[in-house]
């Protein structure tokens, strides 16, 4: 095979040909062999780059990825001699750097290296053609030409990759155990059951590159030696899965899905099931249950799913990202994906950033980075410029971590040690304004709500955690509640049969661990010091500043501030709801929360 | 259709040609279920026995998955669903006001409908658009970034 320096990829998307791609490729053809270039640079046709109403026509060039645009062939020559003579880019055509791709994934940031977000926002998830263009399914044709179930696992392995969705488990060790399992009939999961509050990474992968998980599904189905696979992916997300479908149809097609896959004697084919709004079914066992159509209940493991899974058969099941990550291993092997990381946690992550960050939406950073550097340099700093107060991890499981734990490089070791976890990659950001107690309690809402109601200690132990915590949020905390908060979280993380209650109580157990001053001044001083919680808070008009405007009176969702034109406004404290509307409106700073 | 104009017999053919279409194993009853709740609004006790001669299955069977989704539910509901997301991320921007409005405009508790059965108010779990919180939902509308002031106007959009 011959090899090219440079590769130059020519957009021949037919409007890029009315506006003149091959007269460009000629021209650049006789330059390339003008300067005795041929023999080192190939020129490739390809499908569109970009928007080729406004760019074309375009080209790019490899490996530095430089796309040039509205290039006119009379500077071909001078391009020639820039890029590939002189080694500079012509800026003149150069495509400037989208600043921001749209509201949740924006151009990838300095330290950004992005692996499973790729190909988002640059190819089109419904055109299968787009993902072959880059390199889509080759991984695929490496591992059934050149290598056995054995070799991928090993490979798997040897890159150390972990799984994404929450629990880092090596996810070689796992479909090594699946293929050892006994039995003729084995079955593939992708989890897309993404229910953490805050992620949405598979969410948009799902949307924006189904094939990334379908290739490395297939793969992994051969390595372990399954027919069958599913999808379970949340009803929530209907773009994702109508996405999924397509992509699925469109594979079958090309022959890359069902029978006898690109002529080989292995066969394997692919369902998408929804859930239908259970957070619990997420974890592993409760998701297989809701496949069999039954109530999304969690069960003891062992057995395990790679020895008894999915009506009973061997079963391996793994999130997308992980899937996604692996016909990228397999291209460019274990030793590039384990260049990335720490020592025990290798490639790259998946962050959705949240909450009260400037850039809130998705990143894709290597392990080993800090979270100050996530927060301030990736996400750009606090919004409004305010004080950075705590950034919950990983999902309503994990815990609050404070400002002193900022420089912790993000690993599943580092976050597990300091009291929180991975989990699938959620990062709410908050900042002063945010009450821990009242954070706390939230996250224990949700799981009381979505505790599925098998076991007692997560059913009646996350349903009192709860209550003292609401009680405290109301004004009515009393002294040994903290102690029996803390007695509770011990004997709910010890008892509880899955995940979910297990790691309940961590949200409560940070907060009272990091921000004790706060669960204090609540019970002792019944007073809640970031203004937040509305029995603990009176608002009042200022006297001075009040204008007599009337904006916060016709606002009131209760009528519960009265006052003429042009004078001083009240606030009817028996009526008033604490919904902060007024302080909202007003124009003149004139309302005060204490 | 409303709940009060259909009858039994077409809740019956309903449910029969969604099994015929969907196929009638007990791993087929979660979809069975989101179809039946999509076109009758929700799954009645007509419905719940129906399946349960398709399928070969006990009614409390049935009884018990469809109670434990919470897109599948078992009561009528209102001509509009509205879903808001009651998520930390949108928590943090702002939602607890937003959820105060709503519940003020509606004088409705959450699972609730109103008396004139336009609008059940139901809080959801994360949609994932969190980058645009604080979220609501509305049949199958999502509104994104919503401010508290905004929400007797994005009410008054459905009849």
């Amino acid at each position: 095979m011959a090899f090219y320096r440079s590769t130059v990829l020519v957009s021949v998307d037919p409007i890029c040909v009315e506006k003149g791609a091959y007269e460009l490729i000629d021209v650049l053809n006789d330059e390339l062999i003008k300067q005795g270039l041929i023999d080192e640079v190939q020129i490739l046709e390809t499908t569109r780059l970009g928007d080729p109403q406004k760019l074309g026509p375009d080209l790019m060039i490899y490996p530095e990825g430089t796309h040039y645009t509205n290039i006119k062939y009379v500077d071909v020559p001078r391009l020639v001699e820039e890029h590939f003579i002189k080694g500079r880019v012509l800026q003149q055509y150069a495509a400037k750097m989208i600043d921001s791709m749209d509201e949740e994934l924006r151009a990838p940031r300095e330290k950004e290296i992005r692996v499973v977000l790729r190909n988002i926002g640059v190819i089109d998830p419904r055109n299968i053609e787009d993902y072959f263009a880059y390199d889509g399914y080759m991984a695929l044709g490496k591992v059934l030409t050149e290598m056995t179930p054995e070799d991928v696992i090993q490979e798997i392995l040897d890159a150390k990759l972990r799984g994404r969705g929450g629990a880092g488990f090596p996810t070689g060790l796992k479909w090594k155990f699946a293929r050892q399992a006994e039995g003729n009939i084995k079955y593939l999961i992708c989890n897309a059951d993404e229910g953490d509050p805050g992620a949405f990474m598979n969410r948009r992968v799902l949307e924006g590159d189904p094939h990334s998980v379908i290739e490395g599904m297939i793969i992994a189905a051969f390595a372990i030696g399954a027919k069958q696979g599913y999808v379970y992916c949340r009803a929530e997300y209907p773009i994702a899965v109508s996405t999924l479908n397509l992509a699925i149809k469109q594979a079958r097609s090309f022959g890359l899905l069902g029978k006898n896959i690109m002529g080989t004697d292995f066969s394997f084919d692919l369902e998408v099931r929804m859930g239908a709004g259970a957070f619990v079914c997420g974890e592993e066992t409760a998701l297989m249950a809701s496949i069999e159509g039954n109530r999304g209940e969690p069960r003891t493991r062992p057995p395990f799913p790679a020895q008894k899974g999915l009506w009973g058969k061997p079963t391996n099941i793994n999130n997308v990202e992980t899937y996604a990550n692996v016909p990228q291993i397999i291209l460019k092997g274990s030793e590039w994906f384990s260049s990335m990381g720490t020592e025990k946690s290798k490639g790259t992550k998946t962050f959705a950033l949240a909450g009260d960050v400037k850039n809130t939406g998705l990143i894709e950073v290597p392990f080993g980075i800090t979270l100050r550097e996530i927060i301030f340099e990736v996400g750009g700093g606090i919004k409004n410029d305010k004080k950075f107060k705590a950034v919950q991890t990983g999902g309503p499981m994990g815990g609050c971590l404070p400002e002193s734990l900022l420089d912790l490089p993000v690993d599943y070791e580092t976050l597990g040690a300091a009291g929180s976890i991975m989990g699938s990659g959620g990062m709410i950001v908050m900042d002063e304004d945010t009450c821990m107690v009242d954070i706390a309690r939230f996250f224990m809402e949700f799981t009381q709500d979505e505790s599925c109601g098998k076991c007692v200690p997560c059913r009646v132990g996350t349903h009192r955690l709860l209550e003292i915590l609401e009680s405290i949020c109301a004004g009515e905390g009393k002294e040994g509640d903290i102690e029996e908060l803390q007695e509770l979280c011990v004997q709910i993380k010890n008892n509880s049969l899955c995940g979910l209650g297990k790691g309940a109580p961590n949200p409560v157990e940070s907060t009272l661990k990091h921000f004790m001053d706060e669960y204090q001044a609540h019970i002792y001083e019944k007073s809640c010091p970031a203004k937040v919680c509305r029995s603990l808070i009176t608002f009042e008009i200022m006297d001075g500043p009040c204008t007599g405007c009337t904006v916060c009176a016709r606002n009131c969702p209760v009528n519960a501030i009265s006052g003429e034109r042009k004078q001083t406004h009240v606030i009817d404290q028996d009526i008033c709801i604490k919904c902060g509307i007024c302080h909202q409106v007003c124009q003149f700073d004139a309302i005060k929360v204490s | 259709m409303t709940v009060d104009t259909i009858t039994e017999q077409e809740t019956i053919d309903g449910v029969r040609q969604i099994v015929e279409k969907i196929g009638s194993t007990r791993a087929n009853l979660i979809p069975i279920l989101q179809a039946v709740t999509n076109n009758f609004g929700y799954i009645s006790e007509t419905a719940i026995k129906e399946i349960s001669t398709r399928l070969n299955l006990p009614n409390n069977e049935i009884f018990s998955v469809a109670t434990f989704y919470r897109m599948l539910s078992t009561q009528p509901r209102g001509k509009h669903i509205i879903q808001f997301c009651e998520s930390a991320p949108c928590h943090v921007v702002g939602g607890r006001e937003v959820w105060l409005a709503l519940k003020s405009a509606l004088n409705i508790e959450p699972g609730e409908t109103t008396p004139d059965k336009k609008w059940t108010l139901l809080t959801t779990s994360c949609l994932g658009v969190c980058g645009i919180g604080p979220v609501l939902m509305i049949d199958t509308d999502i509104y994104g970034n919503v401010k508290p002031e905004q929400v007797k106007t994005i009410l008054s959009r459905y009849d």
